[in-house]
């Protein structure tokens, strides 16, 4: 892999992006029923205003410090690096927060600003159920009312998470609509904010959905990138040549990239889900595979027919497993700033066992997606490149699949 | 004059509101819903707004997210949908014909085309639930190029200068969400959605349509007193699902219920 300096950039990325619309080029906007203008106008302006409050960020930096646990450390993977016999690869700690994966950036910043809005309800959407864990977590630890919906099938498909939801004093609500999993879920939650938009706050999981969503969940998850800039400059001496993360939606991978945008120098590779493989079309690759629609308020790379109708996903890991991605993403990848490619399931079940053994670390099966990307280029590049994954969430929650898989009863 | 515009003069020199039908396309396949237009139409009803089936649909309940199921399991598709308005027409050209469905299976069709086709076929107007007028531009000029008048919803949440805005893009009628909630939720209040209507009156010509929780001809008959037109959906759909293993009844089932609505329309004492 080529090595560049970082020269600045003819045109900075970060802060002009998306415009005052919530455009990320021609992806991104606000597509949804004329009930939710007011309420999206209404989240825009107050994350307009909190977002430059002094008084709020230092809220926010002491529950991420003291409650999530933040900075997640950036750890080495020496052996795994010399095993694999190319560069030197650093992972990016977010298995290590509180409840296990990064999601919790983005729950902790969107509850608080629920609670300066005024908001004693909050709802969300889940597929495996982790932002659905990390969102009722925060319910629980401000006292506000949670409602997650959860497609009837992944209900049953995750049924730990579930449980620990109901623990944390959620209701979950299965959803028996579509293909009753997350997009069927993330359908069922607007339709519960339309109803109950005085009251309730809507915390989505991802950088999809209408304007403000992208841009403000970028915003609570960028952390982990600035985080890893520093770190990997403390550490390594220099920036990295690729930062490597999975995407489903796409909130770990932007979290990650975005500091980095203007280091012309530092590759961003996203890695979707490839399921059997993007050929079978038994997959979640929209931007690998799919073309621009508009699902779930904005527009955007989609898995779809030619008629406009939204296909149906597969993959091993749950969380992987949804027919959008965000806008940025779709953005960045028509741009020419990131690229994004595929590993099957076979290949990341691979490198979930390959890190456990060598490492110690049981990452999460979309993590190993990432993983899997990381392996197959790092033997082909010199033994002083430097890559950083994002390990986006630990996978302890995925020991019964992989278990399942395997043909092992627990 | 278009086919909708001389509709609700027809009907306003009638002195009465407007009898507004939903059904979604192809449910629960394309010959039946066809049949249940004509049912429709025999029944008193003014305008049919024709759902076009998506496999999302965010802003409806239950209810319609089945029809378009059904309708999606037996085959349904964008030019099927203009198919059957073509049937329809053919014998029919006298009551307007509004889609209402969601932007991506247009955006795949292609507004210019879908706009095209669309007029071609024979449709009046169209409300594409997820597209607000801020995003509509593409579409909105290949539907005024072709004759079709975009219908804008209207909502509790909407503020007065943002209502002022949308009617002055918006062509046909403008169509009043009565209530914070999808399709098909629980009954209206008329008190309130008189107050909003005539505030909508205050910044607009165009006649002013309610629906979303329409469920009978009683409450049909209480908004159709405040209302230039009364849209029922969810209640109507209903018959449909429930006569999904025996459809050959499902154009009597809607007619009686359309029947007794418009007679409740009727017979509203209007209160302008």
């Amino acid at each position: 892999m080529p090595r560049l300096e970082n020269s600045p950039s003819e045109e900075r990325l970060i802060g002009r992006f998306p415009d005052a619309s919530g455009h990320f080029g021609r992806y991104g906007g606000r597509f949804v029923a004329e009930t939710l203008i007011a309420p999206l106008d209404e989240l825009r302006e107050s994350w307009e205003r909190y977002r430059a409050d002094p008084e709020f960020l230092a809220e926010l930096d002491g529950e991420l410090r003291h409650f999530v646990g933040r900075p997640s450390p950036l750890y080495l993977a020496a052996r795994w690096s010399d095993r694999l016999g190319g560069a030197r690869i650093y992972l990016k700690r977010e298995d290590l927060n509180h409840t296990g994966a990064h999601k919790v950036n983005n729950t902790v910043g969107q509850a608080l600003l629920a609670k300066r809005m005024g908001k004693t309800r909050i709802i969300a959407e889940t597929g495996a159920g982790q932002h659905g864990v990390a969102t009722a977590t925060v319910a629980a630890r401000l006292g506000l009312e949670c409602v997650v919906y959860m497609g009837a099938e992944d209900v049953r498909r995750q049924a730990p998470n579930v449980f620990r939801m109901k623990l944390l004093g959620a209701q979950v609500v299965p959803v028996e609509s579509g293909s009753r999993t997350l997009k069927d879920a993330l359908n069922e939650a607007m339709r519960d904010w339309v109803t109950h938009v005085d009251d309730t706050y809507y915390i989505i999981g991802t950088v999809a959905g209408p304007h403000p969503y992208p841009t403000m969940v970028r915003d609570f998850n960028a952390v982990v990138g600035r985080e890893a800039r520093e770190q990997v400059l403390a550490q390594a001496g220099r920036l990295p040549d690729a930062l490597v993360a999975c995407v489903g939606g796409g909130s770990n991978a932007i979290g990650l990239f975005h500091a980095f945008l203007d280091d012309p120098g530092v590759a961003l590779v996203g890695v979707e889900a490839g399921g059997d493989g993007v050929e079978t079309g038994r997959h979640a690759a929209p931007l690998t595979a799919g073309s621009p629609g508009v699902l779930h308020g904005n527009r955007t790379y989609l898995m779809q027919d030619a008629d406009g109708q939204i296909i149906e996903t597969h993959s091993v890991s749950a969380g992987l497993d949804y027919p959008g991605v965000g806008p940025e993403h779709s953005w960045l990848k028509d741009i020419g700033r990131a690229t994004y490619v595929t590993v099957n399931d076979d290949a990341a079940l691979a490198a979930f066992h390959d890190l456990t053994r060598t490492e110690g670390i049981i990452p999460a099966l979309e993590s190993s997606h990432a993983l899997a990307h990381a392996a197959e280029i790092a033997p082909g590049m010199a033994r002083d490149d430097i890559l950083v994954v994002n390990l986006s969430g630990r996978g302890d929650k995925d020991i019964q699949t992989v278990a399942a898989i395997e043909g092992i009863t627990l | 004059m278009s086919r909708l515009a001389g509709r609700f003069a027809a009907v306003r020199a009638e002195g009465r509101a407007a009898f507004v039908t939903f059904i979604t396309a192809g449910d629960p396949d394309a010959a039946c819903s066809l049949a249940a237009m004509r049912a429709l139409v025999a029944s008193g009803a003014d305008v049919i707004e024709l759902g076009v089936p998506f496999s999302d649909p965010m802003a409806d309940g239950p209810v319609i997210q089945r029809a378009s199921e059904r309708a999606l399991a037996a085959g349904a598709s964008m030019a099927g949908v203009l198919d059957q308005v073509r049937r329809f027409r053919a014998e029919d050209d006298a009551t307007p014909i509004v889609l209402m469905g969601y932007l991506n299976p247009i955006e795949q069709y292609g507004p210019a085309r879908f706009a095209a086709d669309a007029a071609a076929a024979g449709v009046d107007g169209l409300i594409t639930v997820d597209l607000p007028p801020e995003e509509a531009s593409e579409l909105a000029d290949a539907a005024r190029a072709n004759g079709i008048d975009l219908v804008y919803l209207l909502a509790p949440t909407t503020a007065p200068d943002r209502i002022a805005d949308i009617c002055r893009q918006a062509g046909g009628f403008v169509y009043y969400v009565s209530l914070k909630g999808v399709t098909g939720s629980a009954s209206i209040d008329v008190e309130a959605v008189a107050a909003k209507v005539r505030e909508i009156r205050g910044l607009t010509s165009l006649p002013v349509g309610v629906g979303f929780g329409i469920g009978d001809a009683e409450s049909a008959g209480r908004v159709a007193a405040v209302a230039d037109a009364v849209v029922v959906g969810t209640a109507l759909v209903r018959h449909f699902e429930a006569n999904a293993e025996t459809p050959a009844r499902i154009p009597e089932a809607i007619a009686a219920l359309a029947a007794d609505m418009r007679r409740a329309i009727d017979a509203a004492a209007r209160r302008p």
